[in-house]
């Protein structure tokens, strides 16, 4: 098994995931509702939290990491606090969303997958997220921006700076 | 009490949201309050008008004015001019097609049942939130009918006449995929509804659910009960907020009332639905691979036969159907399957729900008639070409291109197939002579490429292939038996890939090939892009 790169030593984080596991855990099927309040807890799923709710919900660690890797939602690595998602299906695509990936990375000066030093941003593309009448289109984790260009990038990673700042 | 004179309707959708339209639905309770209307004009909330691109959207009715890209500087204009003195603001109305089944709003039954609108018939008039406004048109009374006077058979045999086919893009026919679960002894049964909505250029079955979730419940119910299941699963993706949202409330609402829940109707029958959230992942839009995502695994498709229908969910017999499918339901049943085979051609009855993107002048969506031409969806409806059309790309990505001696093919199931095209989830995307079809290609399998699951080999290791193929050409170093190749190759995949998603790279490489030879042989063969889209270097 890979080392964890992160030590998460807080208690409090794997006590309440505990009582939602075993809110649920009598349910068929639950891993994934439970790796989603995993991520929700903790912003990302290290392997020890991976083997934590092996261990809790009774299945092979095996499955788990299975699991994790093969969903696009959830991340091993801990994220940046804004997760800067581009939109690469076909529509926002012919739009231009290759553009803004690149307008991202010079800005932010990482490159996809990544995340800032400051640990604000972290820079990643999806596939279609059906909202392509605002096509080039992106989200910062929940919130939607549509008809993206190179100025409205800049908008953008300012709004969230500033949002940073006032916080 | 004062009489309400006029509606003010806001189309509420990821668009118009971000466009500010609930800032700028306060704006406007705060200016008929000042105005003294507040009593008279209501204001309401409804789902998407089918028009989009267009910032905030609403429309006054009677009056039948729809305003777009109203901001908040607006609302005051509106409100003294239009509705204080009944001189509507010409420069803030909007001149494009409507799709009128979208929005008509507040028509008689009588009226509905006349025109040829089915999924879309109350998305943008009712309050999506409100299952009293659901109810006031017609809804439940089909489940009510279902339940209280019919036989489960009677439902099967009643979908069966009505020749209804798929909508998540296979187009198998609906009452007979029903007919294979109905008459099975094991129990329990379930019902599921694939809302992974996740074709590129696909946004349809989220402004269902956003628009009208009663109709979808509804429409699940009476399947469910069809078939003999309990239990419903509404697979949604994640990203999907705003349908999760209102399908939550709605299948709470539903519970309250005794639509959902034990003994609905005093009938005897019980049936629930949960919501299971996805995780990101194309494949789970596979009915089998959807099935191991519901059990909590990885979304990996499963080896076809048994089919679903016989061993599903938790190996059980299970019905996987699309929203779209569902939402056909209940009108069927309440107007009878004469009603339904009015519509549409030979082999595809009813009607389609499309979304149409790219380079047109009014992108979005609408319902009509299967067998509608292509032609007459992008300029009667979506307002004509941006530029000069090139072609478009039908089905999503797992579509195929249709050329410009095509337009007049007419959209359903079967016309579309002998031409080696596919109608799929209904996404039209279309372009001019700006797009360059290598480009094209080369970003639809690098989403193939990132979306196989990698159980089957052809469809893992085939895909990396015509993608290193296609990024050869981009760069000014492909061969000239490249086509040939990519052509053998997915073809191979085709025959042998497991699930849709491996079978898909061979239509949109074989339509490509076959309408733009030309084009992709200029990257080969003299190392130019004429778009001047691809590096080539």
């Amino acid at each position: 098994m890979e080392e964890a790169k992160v030590k998460i030593p807080d208690n409090e984080y794997y006590q309440k995931l505990e009582e939602y596991i075993n809110e649920v855990k009598h349910m068929p099927g639950t891993l994934i509702n439970v790796l989603h309040k995993a991520q929700g807890i903790f912003g990302y799923l290290p392997v020890e939290v991976q083997s934590f709710i092996a261990d809790k919900l009774g299945v092979p660690y095996s499955k788990v990491y299975g699991v994790v890797t093969f969903y696009n939602f959830f991340s091993m690595e801990p994220r940046g606090k804004y997760v800067v998602n581009i939109c690469m299906g076909t529509a926002c695509y012919v739009k231009g969303a290759d553009r803004v990936v690149e307008y991202f990375k010079q800005k932010l000066g990482i490159d996809e997958g990544e995340t800032t030093e400051d640990g604000l941003f972290t820079l990643t593309s999806a596939r279609c997220f059906g909202a392509c009448g605002l096509a080039p289109v992106l989200m910062v984790n929940e919130d939607v921006y549509g008809h993206v260009d190179r100025d409205k990038v800049s908008e953008i990673i300012k709004k969230y700076k500033e949002k940073e700042k006032n916080e | 009490m004062s009489v309400v004179t006029k509606y003010v309707l806001f189309g509420i959708d990821d668009n118009t949201l971000q466009a500010g339209a609930r800032r700028v639905e306060e704006e406007f309770k705060r200016e008929l309050k000042n105005a003294g209307l507040d009593d008279e004009i209501k204001v309401v909330e409804t789902g998407s008008m089918g028009i989009i691109q267009k910032g905030v959207v609403i429309l006054v009715e009677p009056d039948d004015i729809y305003y777009t890209e109203v901001t908040i500087d607006d609302v005051k204009e509106i409100v003294n001019e239009h509705l204080l003195k009944g001189r509507p603001v010409q420069r803030l109305k909007f001149d494009g097609k409507v799709d009128k089944s979208v929005v008509s709003f507040r028509e008689s039954a009588q009226e509905i049942k006349k025109q040829n609108r089915v999924v879309l018939s109350n998305s943008g008039v009712i309050d999506p939130e409100n299952i009293e406004e659901y109810i006031a048109v017609n809804g439940y009374e089909a489940l009510a009918k279902a339940v209280t006077e019919k036989k489960p058979e009677d439902i099967v045999e009643e979908i069966k006449e009505s020749g209804l086919r798929g909508r998540g893009g296979a187009g198998f026919p609906t009452g007979l995929k029903w007919s294979f679960t109905a008459p099975l002894d094991k129990k329990p049964k379930y019902l599921v509804c694939n809302a992974d909505e996740g074709e590129p250029g696909t946004f349809k079955d989220r402004l269902i659910m956003e628009g009208d979730p009663h109709k979808l419940i509804e429409g699940m119910a009476i399947a469910a009960y069809a078939i003999g299941a309990e239990k419903g699963y509404i697979y949604i993706r994640g990203e999907y907020k705003l349908s999760i949202e209102r399908t939550e409330k709605a299948i709470e609402d539903a519970r309250k009332y005794g639509i959902l829940g034990e003994n609905i109707f005093g009938s005897g029958f019980d049936f629930d639905i949960e919501i299971k959230i996805g995780a990101g992942a194309y494949v789970c839009g596979e009915e089998t691979a959807l099935l191991n995502s519901l059990e909590g695994g990885r979304g990996n498709p499963r080896v076809k036969p048994p089919f679903p229908g016989q061993v599903g969910l938790w190996d059980q017999p299970t019905v996987v159907n699309n929203v779209e499918t569902l939402a056909n339901v209940p009108s069927i049943i309440l107007n009878g399957h004469d009603w339904y085979r009015e519509m549409g051609t030979e082999d595809s009855k009813g009607t389609k729900v499309y979304t149409i993107l790219g380079h047109v002048n009014n992108p979005g969506l609408i319902e009509v008639e299967m067998g509608t031409t292509l032609r007459d969806i992008i300029y009667k409806y979506a307002g004509g070409v941006k530029g000069n059309f090139k072609c478009a790309l039908v089905g999503g990505a797992a579509g195929a291109f249709i050329g410009k001696e095509m337009l007049d093919v007419k959209m359903d199931y079967d016309h579309l197939g002998k031409y080696k095209a596919v109608l799929g989830s209904g996404a039209i995307l279309v372009m001019n002579q700006t797009a360059c079809i290598v480009d094209m290609l080369k970003n639809t399998l690098a989403f193939f490429k990132h979306e196989s699951c990698g159980k089957c080999t052809p469809c893992r290791i085939g895909n990396v292939h015509l993608y290193n193929m296609l990024d050869d050409i981009t760069k000014a170093k492909g061969k000239e038996e490249y086509i040939n190749n990519m052509l053998t190759l997915a073809e191979s995949m085709q025959q042998s890939s497991l699930c849709a998603l491996g079978q898909s790279a061979y239509l949109v490489i074989e339509s490509a090939t076959r309408y733009f030879e030309d084009e992709i042989l200029e990257h080969i063969e003299r190392k130019v892009c004429p778009q001047n889209v691809c590096e080539m270097k």
